[in-house]
């Protein structure tokens, strides 16, 4: 029965609209051929191949890019193990804690998390860098993994492993066989969330770069303060792309793994 | 052995929270009692492990309330925390205005849509937040996109100015957080049993009335879910307001990032930001109880 009727198909197209018109506009405009960036001066990409001799952007891709490599390798594994926790440990004391500590950082203002950091590797005495923006991004991470993960074992049917359990197998053997590949979908799924996030993050890699570690985020950022530029159309298009067509891997790949 | 695995299991990632998010934490509460000093690093007291419990604890006398008392009696802060509760409130009931309508045709779409446009929903929250941002500078600016289209079509006689003013920011946080408004509104309508409806109808409700003395009640808790789940990472923002707002239209985030970038002092930074915790304190409590109570029916 459609019940939806004019309204609501009104509404569907305006909401929608309103998510997806800016985005569209911006990468429409970062073909465009003038370097006034409101006025359309016709069809070019040469924006885009601009990019390729601004050493500095390229230079901070290649940080962010590992960054966010690392983090969401780091995210997943952490994320996981505190998933199996939270869905299998049954009302172990402290339970309630340790979720409240994977949920809190999922809530927290960014720029709080980066703060206290931040102030953390002061008090260590730590030098800041790679490394800290890694272990920030991951941290983070995780919290999006485990909740991703969480889901997915909730839902697993416990009598495979049981079964596999009855047929000798070891714990080890059950989790490798059974468990890891049911919930390597999810796995997946939190691993891109995590790389995603890191790569799009500006606040926490802010409070904890050092000299050298300027990631792509902070390099934009700084473009964008100083005004709207052909140039930066290009990038965020780029990005853009580049997100859409990871979780279009993913995607895929989760589909593959489910069919066989 | 069994136990051995479990127990590890669960040491890697408390350990690892434990270091890096309560550890930090703890940093921040004891620097927010501190006091700025010119030194490396900017506050005192230090605490130094070699100077023994007696010289710990000698140091922790030097702790002091200044910061809060500032914070708490100082009206240009006091401003600050008004002007990000009123935002972050206008935010999110302009996302109630917009997303609710959104939610309903969403649940009321033929059943083949439906996954297709959650999935539209959620796709914007997974690409760049700094690209949706940035997207509306573009548009927005005094030579953007929207006045260069309204003086080309003889509309307006004047740029119109929204840059750098409230109502940027306003706009720019309803764009980037309306999907998480959607979605538990989306959820709460969605598994509504249509036959309520149809029960009110038979005896005698009009279309307008059973949605107002059915639908709508039942889809409170989404509702709230929804408007928390806005109100809370608007409270806390710093990119938006940074990047759309004006220099007046000061935020916690911003205000945060001024005393600890520009002012350096990070014993009033880290007060901040144990305020602003506290400011959200009560939203989260109410969200986690809504959840529960959600998990329970």
């Amino acid at each position: 029965m459609p019940r939806i009727g004019a309204s609501g198909f009104a509404a569907l197209l305006l909401g929608f609209a309103f998510l997806y018109a800016p985005i569209g506009l911006l990468a429409i405009y970062s073909f465009n051929a003038s370097k006034l960036v409101t006025v359309w001066g016709g069809f070019s990409t040469k924006w885009y191949w601009a990019l390729l001799d601004n050493r500095l952007l390229l230079e901070s891709l290649w940080v962010s890019l590992r960054v966010a490599f690392a983090s969401a390798s780091i995210a997943t594994v952490l994320g996981s193990l505190a998933a199996l926790v939270l869905a299998r440990h049954g009302r172990f004391r402290g339970r309630t804690l340790f979720g409240a500590m994977i949920y809190a950082p999922l809530v927290m203002p960014e720029i709080v998390l980066g703060i206290a950091l931040l102030l953390l590797f002061v008090a260590l005495g730590l030098e800041r860098g790679l490394l800290s923006i890694i272990i920030a991004h991951a941290t983070l991470g995780m919290c999006f993994v485990a909740v991703l993960v969480h889901v997915r074992v909730k839902m697993l049917d416990r009598s495979l492993e049981d079964a596999a359990h009855d047929l000798g197998a070891g714990p080890f053997t059950v989790f490798f066989t059974i468990t890891l590949p049911l919930i390597a979908p999810a796995l997946l799924a939190g691993f891109l969330l995590a790389f995603t996030i890191s790569l799009d993050d500006f606040v926490l890699a802010s409070f904890l770069s050092g000299p050298g570690s300027t990631t792509l985020p902070m390099r934009v950022y700084a473009q964008v303060r100083l005004g709207v530029t052909p140039e930066v159309n290009a990038v965020s298009t780029l990005l853009l792309a580049f997100v859409g067509l990871v979780l279009l891997t993913g995607a895929a790949i989760a589909q593959r793994m489910r069919a066989v | 052995m069994k136990s051995l695995a479990r127990r590890l299991v669960l040491a890697v990632p408390l350990l690892w929270l434990l270091a890096f998010f309560v550890a930090p934490f703890a940093i921040v509460l004891k620097l927010s009692l501190s006091r700025a000093a010119m030194a490396r690093p900017p506050y005192e007291p230090v605490f130094n492990l070699s100077d023994g419990f007696w010289g710990l604890v000698e140091s922790a006398r030097q702790f002091t309330f200044d910061s809060y008392s500032l914070l708490l009696s100082d009206w240009l802060y006091l401003d600050v925390y008004v002007s990000s509760l009123r935002i972050a409130g206008l935010a999110t009931l302009i996302a109630l205005l917009i997303g609710y309508p959104l939610a309903l045709a969403m649940s009321r779409a033929p059943a083949h849509w439906r996954p297709i446009l959650i999935v539209l929903a959620i796709a914007p929250f997974w690409t760049s937040f700094l690209v949706r941002v940035y997207a509306w500078i573009v548009i927005l600016k005094d030579e953007g996109l929207l006045n260069h289209a309204l003086l080309g079509m003889g509309l307006i006689a004047e740029p119109l100015r929204i840059f750098a003013t409230e109502g940027a920011v306003l706009i720019g946080l309803v764009y980037a957080y309306l999907p998480f408004t959607v979605l538990p509104i989306f959820n709460a309508l969605d598994k509504q049993d249509s036959a309520l409806v149809e029960a009110a109808m038979d005896l005698g409700a009009t279309k307008t009335s059973a949605f107002w003395s059915v639908t709508f009640p039942l889809s409170l808790p989404g509702l709230y879910a929804g408007a928390l789940l806005m109100f809370i990472p608007a409270m806390g923002e710093f990119v938006i307001p940074d990047l759309l707002g004006g220099s007046n239209d000061l935020m916690i985030g911003r205000l945060l990032w001024a005393e600890f970038f520009s002012n350096r002092d990070w014993p009033m930074a880290s007060a901040a930001a144990i305020v602003l915790l506290g400011l959200l304190l009560a939203p989260l409590l109410l969200f986690e109880r809504a959840q529960s109570r959600e998990a329970d029916t």
